[in-house]
């Protein structure tokens, strides 16, 4: 039975400012929602989900199951192992993309992968090799895998391998190659590709050693500490690679590796501040992944670009991508470049911002709010608009700031139509044009048409 | 020369009382003829052609229309200050370090926990908002109209299965913890408790037994459908469990339209396994009127039934000729019209008794006629009439005018959410009529409303109306001047 007769009255208001203003003259407590319509044409599909008798505990149920995901470091071994990748089967960022509709980071970094791999000798084969189909394409996501930017990921390329130890699921993710020209901004100069060599060759093996001598590393325990001490996990990683260089530098030094190779491999870890993403990104996806296909459940599971289509993937819709056009960033630009430079929205790394990171932690992070383009104050309403579109918090990543508030957790497909608020994404620009990597980092949201979209197939599945 | 300015202002938004108001506001500037702030529903558009105006290019039903027409330059201007004055944005807490206003009811309550949640979003907006209330855990109630029947019940089963309340959908009053929430009155804490199914219905019953000195403990509005066969009184039933619960309620009183009779059986035998008595107030031909229902309920209580306060107007003795009755409560007309109906016969009217009496609310009025101005026919893009008269007044200058009128039977509603003034403009209209036509006034108010309950009598009776505060009994004071002026 309702207790209301037993309680102080205080009110929460949405719609006519005259009955908020009636029971304020009354002495009530009054809590008024800035109400506005929802996205054009969906208040019927809107009606139908939020009627569906499945949704609360589907995506309570969905929200338990990201926060119990622990994800561990277990192991790193060349992708062609892991991902069961045959020698021509080359897996990218994004919903899954032809060559003909490939901007240009991608087809960069195709490119440069199809040379690394031996499949071509001049990068403007590639191609012809990938409309033959001789070469195949796929999404990350479809092979439990993401990669940052272009996430071009091939057979011979090692992968990071994250386990949750209470359900065995595994995810995966390249080993990250610093900033500046490199393949996943769609550089594909020799430079690049004598990095990738030397990455496989000396890198991957040195890790896996050291990880295998380890056992595991904690890598959601990371995450957690990370977020205190100024990372959100998408634009800064700086806290975050150097606590994963402490635990891993020990067992680095006790392999059988010549030390010079040790050296080298802790210089180049220790010298890009953004190595931890490619654990953080597939430790992301690990908790979401956990939270797939739970039938009735409206929460956003994925946020992947290709540099053309924004993807969007829910629990209650199984693999089906909601696909709408990226958006170009804006932010800052290294060098000479400018907004002309930039090419639309790209990377898996908005499974960052999908697990509560990124854009949603941008409070925790006040030293990149100027890098992307904003103050401290812009960076905690940021965070704070994000819970407007969100089922919970999360239980690990607390925002010092905000009295350690988790960050906002678990995007609500119902929420973001309902306020118009979108995603908020922190992110790196490419150069549009193939070979000229980052040209700088800034902010992005997804297209707004692919949430309504999302939520006409939701409002399809209901059973009420 | 006059000058036209039309916009269609994207993303902008005001609910739909406020820009009422604003339009009005604007439209009474000085040099502005004709003025419509208004969302750009197809409604509105539809009114912008009646207006006159052209169609913005592109305006759909998230835009903000702005169309003004005025004399020149100078009063083009003034308007649109107006027009700037009155959207002007509630400020927020300054600095933007500063908490921002919650978008939905759930981050409202992620906030502050749960709480009494207040819809009046518009009609097809209401349930999700409802819904997500009662997922964040909030008792609900919804002004709104225009939700379905399915969609009212799927709330009502919700909040069942969750323990909680859902008051309406087109729930017009309710008093909870003193506080009054829609139309609503300031009334003492005391031994009675209501359900009501009928939002002035419900007033009536409260303002006769605030003037008898009794005051409540909560008036809780549960939809005009929620006895209906279909909802089967699901609201009711979990009202009438938490009234009983509440140790301070000694009696309640439960307020409807006759229910279906399946639905009446269930929840009279589900009143007699309470232990507070239940009293039911059926408005309805051959049932007890609101006044006697009071007055049962009194007695029920031990307190003294006193004279109903009235204040005689003038004349006594009008001209032959016909009742005409303009309310803006649906209860009260409906309560009208079945005592004149015995007595003087058939009541042509838009929310008949009978089908064949009904009548075009937008047409003049032939014979006895009683007129509903908040039935949704005539609020349709504009405020109820408890808020705004301007169609009531225009209708009683029209039956002023009409030799076949006779008697003028009217209701005034004070409280929240009404008018602050509505004496204040029927008043001049009342004086200006000639001393062959009466004026009779049911006034509902509580002692202690904002617009001062015997200032606002007084007013329409120095005027010349004569004042009840019981709706039946004005009823048949205005029965008894129609039989003596034969």
């Amino acid at each position: 039975m309702t207790d209301l007769l037993n309680r102080d009255v205080e009110l929460i208001t949405a719609g006519v400012d005259l009955f908020a203003d009636a029971a304020q003259l009354q002495a009530a407590r009054v809590i008024r929602v800035d109400w506005l319509p929802p996205m054009p044409g969906t208040e019927t599909d809107l009606a139908a989900v939020m009627a569906d008798p499945r949704r609360t505990a589907a995506n309570a149920e969905a929200v338990r199951r990201v926060q119990a995901a622990r994800a561990m470091l277990v192991d790193v071994v060349p992708a062609r192992d892991a991902l069961g990748l045959g020698p021509r089967d080359i897996l990218h960022a994004g919903p899954p993309i032809d060559w003909a509709r490939a901007s240009g980071p991608l087809r960069g970094a195709l490119m440069g992968a199809a040379v690394f791999e031996g499949l071509v000798e001049d990068p403007d084969q590639t191609a012809a090799l990938v409309e033959r189909g001789e070469i195949t394409l796929d999404s990350c996501h479809h092979h439990h895998a993401v990669g940052p930017m272009a996430g071009v990921t091939s057979p011979s390329m090692w992968v990071f391998v994250l386990e949750d130890p209470a359900t065995g699921r595994r995810t995966y993710c390249s080993l990250n190659e610093g900033l500046g020209k490199v393949l996943r901004y769609g550089a594909y100069s020799p430079e690049v590709i004598t990095r990738l060599r030397w990455m496989s060759a000396v890198l991957g093996p040195v890790l896996q050693a050291a990880v295998r001598a380890q056992g595991s590393v904690d890598i959601t325990a990371i995450l957690a500490q990370m977020v205190q001490m100024g990372d959100e996990g998408h634009n800064r990683n700086r806290a975050g690679t150097l606590m994963l260089l402490r635990e891993l530098v020990p067992a680095m030094i006790n392999t059988d590796f010549p030390s010079s190779d040790i050296a080298e491999a802790a210089r180049f870890v220790g010298g890009n501040d953004h190595f931890f993403l490619n654990v953080g990104m597939p430790a992301c996806k690990l908790a979401l992944d956990a939270a797939r296909d739970i039938p009735g459940s409206t929460m956003v599971v994925a946020m992947a670009r290709n540099g053309t289509d924004f993807g969007l993937q829910v629990s209650g819709t199984g693999n089906e991508w909601f696909t709408g056009p990226a958006l170009t960033p804006e932010g800052l630009f290294l060098g000479e470049y400018g907004p002309e430079d930039a090419n639309p929205d790209i990377g898996d790394s908005a499974i960052t911002e999908t697990a509560g990171l990124g854009g949603f932690a941008m409070a925790a992070a006040p030293a990149i709010v100027r890098f992307v383009g904003g103050s401290v104050a812009d960076a905690l309403a940021n965070t704070r608009r994000m819970y407007e579109i969100t089922l919970s918090e999360h239980d690990m990543f607390a925002v010092p700031v905000l009295d350690f508030r988790g960050t906002p957790l678990g995007i609500d497909v119902t929420k973001v139509v309902r306020t118009g608020i979108l995603p908020q994404i922190n992110t790196g620009m490419a150069g549009k044009v193939a070979g000229t990597g980052q040209v700088g980092a800034g902010l992005v949201t997804p297209p707004a048409e692919i949430f309504p979209a999302a939520l006409r197939a939701l409002a399809g599945s209901t059973t009420f | 020369m006059s000058v036209e300015h039309v916009e269609a202002r994207s993303g902008a938004y005001a609910d739909s009382v406020t820009l009422m108001q604003v339009s009005r506001r604007v439209a009474s500037t000085a040099g502005v003829d004709a003025a419509l702030v208004a969302m750009g529903s197809e409604l509105n558009l539809d009114l912008l052609d009646g207006m006159r105006f052209a169609r913005p290019a592109t305006a759909g039903p998230n835009d903000l229309i702005v169309a003004l027409r005025a004399q020149d330059d100078a009063a083009m201007a003034a308007g649109l200050a107006v027009v700037a004055e009155a959207l002007a944005a509630r400020p927020n807490p300054s600095g933007s370090f500063a908490e921002l206003p919650p978008r939905t009811v759930s981050a409202a309550a992620r906030a502050t926990g749960p709480a009494l949640a207040l819809i009046s979003v518009p009609g097809q907006h209401a349930f999700t908002e409802a819904m997500d209330a009662l997922d964040a855990g909030c008792d609900v109630m919804i002004f709104s109209d225009n939700v379905s029947v399915e969609q009212e019940i799927r709330l009502k089963d919700v909040a069942a299965e969750r323990g909680l309340l859902v008051l309406g959908p087109d729930c017009g009053t309710a008093v909870v913890g003193g506080i009054g929430l829609g139309f609503s009155h300031t009334l003492d804490p005391g031994p009675v408790g209501m359900v009501a199914a009928s939002g002035t219905g419900a007033q009536q019953i409260l303002c006769l037994l605030d003037a008898a000195g009794v005051g409540i403990t909560a008036a809780l509005g549960v939809g005009g459908r929620d006895l209906s066969a279909a909802v089967a009184g699901r609201s009711t039933r979990a009202a009438l469990a938490a009234l009983d619960d509440d140790p301070a309620t000694e009696l309640i009183i439960v307020v409807s339209k006759p229910p279906a009779d399946d639905v009446a059986a269930d929840v009279r035998a589900y009143a007699q396994t309470l232990r507070t008595p239940v009293h039911f107030a059926l408005i309805g031909a051959g049932q007890p009127d609101l006044t006697a229902a009071a007055e049962q309920a009194l007695t029920a209580l031990g307190a003294d039934v006193p004279t109903w306060p009235t204040w005689a107007g003038r004349p006594d003795q009008p001209r032959s000729g016909s009742l005409r009755g303009l309310f803006a409560g649906g209860t009260l007309c409906d309560e009208a019209m079945v005592i004149a109906s015995q007595r003087l016969g058939p009541i042509g009217s838009n929310i008949p008794l009978r089908p064949e009496w009904r009548v075009d609310a937008k047409k003049p009025a032939a014979g006895h006629t009683m007129i509903d101005f908040g039935d949704d026919e005539l609020t349709a893009g504009r405020p109820h009439p408890m808020i705004d008269q301007t169609l009531r007044l225009e209708r009683l200058a029209a039956e002023a005018q009409d030799p076949a009128t006779s008697v003028i039977l009217l209701d005034v509603v004070l409280g929240h959410g009404a008018h602050p003034d509505p004496a204040g403009e029927l008043a001049p209209a009342i004086a200006a009529m000639g001393d062959d036509v009466a004026v009779v006034v049911s006034i509902l108010g509580a002692k202690a409303d904002p617009q001062e309950l015997t200032e606002q009598a007084g007013a329409l009776q120095l005027a010349g109306a004569h004042v009840f505060t019981s709706n039946a009994q004005a009823a048949r004071f205005a029965c008894d001047l129609i039989e003596a002026a034969r």
